[in-house]
């Protein structure tokens, strides 16, 4: 880890203390999660404190982690994770909050903090379900007028469930069942490293 | 007194100055703009859910396909999360191969914008100039890769293959003879370095071509000086990137501050502008080519050095990131397998996330990648900067002409494959 980072890490840890649910370094990137209760809070902070300053939210997208690691996952099914960069201390951040509520995912809205994220979030809503409270437009974003569902969900099939044609008839473009079968031309498979005693990192 | 209400104007999805497919819902008091409000998504494809049904390498392909206008340069951050997943080392040829593709494409970029620009606020002739140009780079994407528009060069782990020993050339046929055959191919009797290299002799003076007919220019000015001004805090609250960002005064670009590849070898400037409206940012984009064209040279070099010494690989020998060669593939057991495990199966990426940001033509260009460990990415996310920009319009709009809501389209270089993704 380089010195920056480590830096970056301490001055967090001495800035956020016990609001911390985790702090990693993987990869030469660090990935912040806070609880949901301390999420504006955090933002704020990560904003506005001297010796951390992310000037910039890059970047806020949803995540549905229900189907990772093919059901291994334990933890909370949706997430907003943001990317942070600090323009002037030149070092970026990954913070990640989970929705407490599966069924119901609201987190707070961080665009009072940088006001970047209004489409993020509108995006995040738009395909995951995602409700931002405190959004002052949260309408969909990407889909079409009148879309039902939110299709990067993990159980949205890829192929939909309606299609769209014109009707000569009605003389007006109509919605109908889906009449493609779902495919899949590579199987997804997460490969065991010891699979048939195979030796670890010897794989191929 | 009679009883006088805005005006509600529908631009686009189809109007030419919308760059693409963006419905723009003007609210109008007269001729000035209270309140712009973009409907966008008409081209979404779904680019991120798609990644999650194919395998890594498969869905390289769509990155050519987001940012249809600077192709080479999306692929790079997909590659390069991808890379650093799994941790493996890319040859330096490929990097400098990579990177003189990133620049090539800037420049591509840099023209369309700037000529599209001038042909919404009124200048015919510019966009005229810079796709006599944009032919010529197509030209080198198309020798390198096969296709015009969407290569699909990039691999993680370096490039498909090495820089072609000779530039394609054109033949006489019914509608040009052998003299107009013979001026053609003046550029083109080398390799395709020298193609490059002879473009980028060339290049300086088309850019001072562009300036005579723009910087100075009086409607040009007209139009932009004091349109659509973003103040150094309001550019970085809003997330702006790139030339956007630059604009405003703000001296930021990836390229020197967490430098990827190998830009931290090479020597450019970072322009920057001072009042932050479509003025300065189309100054910026204009001195941006000119340093494009810069590295470029350098990177051309610094191949040509490397080819005279027997040039390196442009793909890692890690097999279980890119294929064996086929005459090892037909002669060895081991690379047999290898090569039917990759092209079956594909890679496998160790569990993990990774954000990786690259300073693309029109701004930070991002793909966050999460891998469960599977032979396909669990999440992709990808960040693109005209969706940020296109944001603002609201803000940047507000209390402008009409006419100028086209400036400021053309200003924040959006392309809807981008936006919408």
């Amino acid at each position: 880890m380089s010195a920056k980072l480590e830096m970056l890490c301490q001055n967090l840890q001495n800035v956020l203390g016990d609001r911390i649910v985790s702090l990693v370094t993987a990869l030469g990137q660090v990935t912040l999660v806070v609880d949901a209760a301390d999420y504006l809070f955090v933002a704020k902070t990560l904003r506005n404190h001297p010796d951390l300053r992310f000037d910039q939210c890059i970047d806020l997208c949803g995540v549905d982690y229900s189907t990772y690691g093919d059901g291994a996952w334990q933890g909370r099914r949706f997430a907003a994770v943001s990317q942070l960069l600090s323009v002037e201390k030149n070092w970026r951040l990954r913070l990640r909050v989970f929705a407490p509520d599966d069924d119901f995912p609201v987190v707070d809205s961080v665009i009072d903090v940088w006001n970047s994220v209004n489409w993020f979030e509108r995006e995040a809503f738009d395909l995951l379900g995602i409700m931002f409270s405190g959004h002052p437009d949260l309408r969909r974003i990407l889909t079409d007028y009148g879309f039902i569902g939110h299709p990067f969900r993990k159980d949205f099939p890829i192929s939909g469930y309606v299609e769209m044609q014109y009707d000569p008839a009605q003389k007006r473009v109509v919605y109908q069942p889906v009449t493609i079968e779902p495919r899949e031309i590579t199987p997804r498979i997460i490969r065991e490293e010891t699979f048939g005693g195979a030796k670890q990192g010897n794989h191929g | 007194m009679a009883d006088v209400r805005n005006f509600t104007l529908n631009f686009g999805p189809q109007h030419p100055a919308a760059h693409g497919v963006m419905r723009l819902v003007l609210e109008l008091d007269g001729e000035t703009v209270v309140r712009a409000d973009p409907h966008i998504g008409l081209l979404h494809r779904a680019t991120e859910k798609l990644a999650e049904e194919r395998t890594w390498v498969q869905s390289l392909p769509y990155m050519d396909r987001l940012d249809y206008t600077s192709m080479f340069i999306n692929e790079h951050p997909f590659v390069l999360a991808v890379e650093k997943l799994v941790g493996v080392d890319i040859p330096l040829r490929a990097q400098y191969i990579r990177v003189m593709f990133d620049e090539i494409t800037r420049i591509h970029n840099h023209l369309l914008s700037i000529g599209t620009q001038a042909l919404d606020v009124g200048a015919m002739t510019m966009v005229l100039y810079t796709f006599r140009e944009r032919e010529d780079i197509a030209d080198m994407l198309e020798a390198v890769s096969g296709a015009r528009m969407h290569g699909a060069y990039y691999r993680p782990g370096g490039v498909y293959r090495d820089l072609p020993d000779q530039m394609p050339r054109y033949t006489a046929n019914k509608f040009k003879n052998a003299e107009t055959v013979r001026k053609l191919n003046e550029a083109r009797n080398g390799s395709l370095l020298d193609f490059i290299e002879d473009f980028t002799n060339r290049f300086p003076t088309y850019c001072d071509e562009y300036e005579t007919l723009l910087t100075d220019n009086r409607i040009w000015k007209q139009r932009l000086v004091g349109v659509g001004v973003v103040s150094p805090e309001r550019a970085l609250q809003l997330g702006f990137t790139g030339p956007m960002l630059r604009g405003s005064g703000i001296q930021w670009d990836v390229r020197k501050k967490q430098p990827y590849e190998v830009y931290d070898r090479l020597e450019f400037d970072i322009p920057v502008g001072v009042e932050g409206d479509c003025y300065d940012r189309y100054l910026v984009r204009m001195e941006e080519m000119r340093q494009a064209n810069r590295i470029i040279k350098q990177c051309v070099e610094w191949l040509r050095n490397d080819s005279a010494k027997g040039a390196g690989p442009v793909i890692t020998g890690n097999y279980n990131v890119a294929p064996p060669s086929r005459e090892k593939m037909k002669g060895n057991m081991e690379e047999l397998i290898h090569h039917f495990k990759l092209f079956t199966e594909g890679i496998h990426v160790p569990p993990g996330e990774v954000y990786c940001g690259i300073e693309h033509a029109k701004g930070e260009f991002g793909v966050y990648m999460i891998s469960d460990g599977a032979n396909k990415p669990y999440r992709m996310k990808l960040r693109s900067a005209a969706y940020t920009h296109l944001s603002s319009m609201n803000e940047m709009a507000k209390g402008h002409m009409i006419a100028d809501a086209v400036t400021i389209i053309g200003t924040m270089d959006i392309v809807f494959g981008d936006v919408d993704r």
